[in-house]
């Protein structure tokens, strides 16, 4: 038990020559040898680029003339406050997020509470189709929905028109209905948002809500007294994700209206001037600075959810 | 008297039947509403499908065209002079509707032939014509599914996309497992506050490496191939570990244990002790890596740009969707081409991606 970690315990002899090391010593060793190419690729992909990322936005790093690179201090930032396109994308971006943010909450309780309900004939195949949009590479369901979406043949308007719409909208090509029609296509994204809540609503014990009646509550009361306070904890995990998610909203915009942004700017999202200055217009350190200030509007709201998430999330566990 | 307070059978229904009936009302009214939610939920399918089969002329149909693929019936009129084309109408006639094929269309009244029998005499029926409605038959264009497959070059797609994904996915097996094994088993100083950390990862906005990411690739010469796609998935990431952590947590250590005293090294006892017991979970990572991968768009776009031979489905689809999007039957068809995998994959293996979500989901 003397020797160094050797897959195979062979030569022992050769191996004793060196300093005996203990067994708590040698499981240490081994399992920062086990831990590494997390910790390389950390470091490689994420906590340099991080850092180098903060360095590109004082300078004006063109990757097309990557040995002139000057340091420009604050030009960048300033810049930023002072870019009506980047400001009107922030604008975009948080509207969006506004919009959607209620939906991306609550339409996976709906679904999770439906597919929960001891009434429901058939779950799994419920489950099944309910998921599955999710599944559908973002590509083909932004097509998908551009056919849907249709001004003229899509099937949402022929529905509408139905139900006696006169003059339905025309999603795509108008600014002020682009929004509500990503909010639509959003819904094809809450597949994993259900899943989780639908595992947790079954967590819920069957004691809670014996008591509940017996107090005299009704499922309306039961629903809002126990059922959320007990799932509070998944919704508060969709929360921070749906935000984190919201703040990167790319591919749809920009597949959707071929990277333009348009009508008149109302899809042109944060991501997407960054996209643009950084990639298309080679100028990455104020693509840089861009990413970081998304990264530090991350950081304060992140800070923000988990302070305000004291009032609001219950931990049954009383962590 | 006795005779009138006596129950009549009839109208006195029992508590249990009460009951009975309340259940069954409302499984009929929660399953109806699941159900018609499920189709709303799925219209865009149905449209997707729907317009992947037509032709030519029944796209250029408007609002009120019909929702399937359909085609309008004409009738080839041969009154012994000349050929004609007439449009064929439904037409209610003496209470049933007949199919038949307007000789001349006028406000007042229509002269009809019928198709079936044209050597008789021609139907006149009082009324205007616009009232009626045009006959069709469903005609779906299944052409379109090979044409897309050939003018997209489908299988060099297909070929590209299983390589990154199937190389990516070996990548990330083998360094999460890995990372995952010393997470949970090993005696490593500030264990906890370094897998904070990996789960910290989890809620970084992927902005903030992108552009120092990209120029080290470019600088090292491999923008334009397929490595910047693969390498970084030889490093791990924060849900496959957190998945495989959990899953090895729950293995009995006395295996270990026992394999230990055996004379087993830590890499052995990896490889013939965690991992046989461990297949359910590593399944899970690979099928999410996979169709994560086949779905990946951002990454193909910014890393093959101009190099169409290497592209993958996400990116080939989408050029190839603005190029012919004058022709929207193909552009559903090589959408619903793209989708057919994961989504059939999903279908086989659904236990898996279910238990896999709801392990990363809900644990935490």
């Amino acid at each position: 038990m003397t020797s160094v970690p050797t897959p195979l315990s062979a030569k022992p002899a050769a191996v004793r020559l060196r300093k005996p090391v203990s067994v708590y010593e040698r499981q240490k060793r081994w399992g920062w040898f086990f831990l590494s190419p997390w910790l390389i690729g950390f470091f490689a992909f994420t906590f340099i680029p991080i850092i180098a990322s903060l360095i590109f936005s004082f300078t004006d790093f063109r990757l097309t003339q990557p040995d002139q690179i000057k340091f420009i201090g604050l030009n960048n930032w300033a810049k930023l406050f002072a870019d009506p396109l980047a400001l009107n994308a922030l604008r975009v971006t948080f509207g969006f997020a506004l919009l959607s943010l209620p939906i991306a909450i609550a339409l996976p309780v709906l679904l999770a509470a439906l597919l929960n309900s001891k009434y429901l004939i058939g779950k799994p195949f419920f489950r099944l189709l309910f998921y599955l949009p999710y599944m559908v590479p973002a590509i083909s369901g932004i097509f998908i929905w551009q056919a849907f979406l249709n001004g003229q043949t899509g099937w949402l308007n022929r529905l509408l028109r139905l139900f006696g719409v006169v003059e339905p909208p025309n999603w795509l090509g108008n600014e002020f209905w682009i929004g509500p029609a990503m909010v639509l296509m959003g819904v094809w994204g809450v597949g994993n948002a259900m899943l989780i809540t639908l595992a947790t609503l079954q967590g819920v014990p069957q004691e809670l809500y014996d008591a509940a009646k017996v107090d005299g509550a009704g499922a309306v009361t039961a629903f809002f007294k126990v059922t959320l306070p007990m799932i509070s904890p998944v919704i508060f995990y969709n929360l921070i994700l749906s935000v984190i998610g919201l703040l990167q909203y790319f591919v749809v915009p920009y597949v959707l209206t071929r990277g333009t942004g348009n009508p008149n700017g109302a899809a042109y999202f944060f991501n997407m001037h960054l996209y643009r200055t950084a990639f298309l217009f080679q100028d990455m350190g104020y693509g840089a600075t861009m990413a970081w200030f998304i990264f530090l509007i991350a950081i304060v709201l992140t800070v923000i959810l988990f302070a305000t998430s004291r009032r609001w999330v219950y931990y049954a566990g009383g962590e | 008297m006795a005779a009138i307070s006596q129950p009549r059978p009839s109208v006195v229904v029992s508590p249990y039947f009460v009951r009975q009936l309340r259940k069954f009302t409302a499984l009929a009214l929660v399953t109806l509403f699941g159900s018609l939610l499920a189709f709303v939920y799925l219209l865009p399918f149905g449209n997707m499908m729907t317009v992947a089969l037509r032709d030519q002329e029944s796209l250029a149909g408007g609002p009120d065209s019909p929702i399937l693929p359909m085609k309008q019936l004409f009738y080839e009129y041969n009154d012994g002079q000349r050929v004609q084309r007439l449009e064929v109408f439904n037409v209610p006639i003496d209470g049933e509707t007949r199919q038949l094929a307007a000789l001349t269309k006028r406000r007042t009244s229509v002269v009809f032939i019928d198709p079936n029998d044209p050597t008789a005499e021609p139907i006149t029926w009082e009324g205007n014509w616009r009232a009626l409605q045009p006959a069709y038959v469903f005609q779906a264009r299944w052409e379109n599914f090979p044409e897309a497959w050939q003018m997209i070059d489908f299988p060099l797609l297909f070929r590209n996309t299983f390589a990154i994904a199937f190389i990516g996915m070996i990548g990330t097996l083998l360094s999460s497992i890995s990372v995952a094994y010393a997470f949970s088993r090993f005696p490593i100083p500030g264990k906890n506050w370094l897998f904070i950390v990996l789960i910290g990862t989890i809620i970084l906005p992927g902005q903030v490496t992108l552009i120092p990411t990209y120029a080290f690739f470019a600088s090292i010469g491999w923008t334009g191939t397929w490595l910047p796609l693969i390498v970084p998935h030889f490093f791990a990431n924060a849900y496959n570990v957190f998945l495989l952590r959990q899953f090895f947590m729950t293995l009995p250590r006395e295996l270990d244990e026992a394999a230990m005293i055996d004379g087993a090294s830590p890499f052995q006892i990896l490889l013939h002790v965690i991992v046989p017991q461990s297949w359910a979970a590593i399944i899970t990572v690979g099928l999410f890596h996979f169709v994560w991968a086949w779905n990946d768009y951002f990454g193909p776009l910014i890393y093959l740009l101009g190099k169409p031979e290497l592209q993958p489905i996400s990116v080939g689809v989408q050029i190839f969707n603005f190029r012919y999007a004058p022709r929207p039957e193909l552009v559903q068809a090589t959408s619903l081409m793209a989708m057919l995998l994961p989504v059939i994959l999903f279908i086989l293996a659904q236990r898996f991606f279910m238990r896999g979500v709801v392990i990363t989901g809900v644990e935490k």
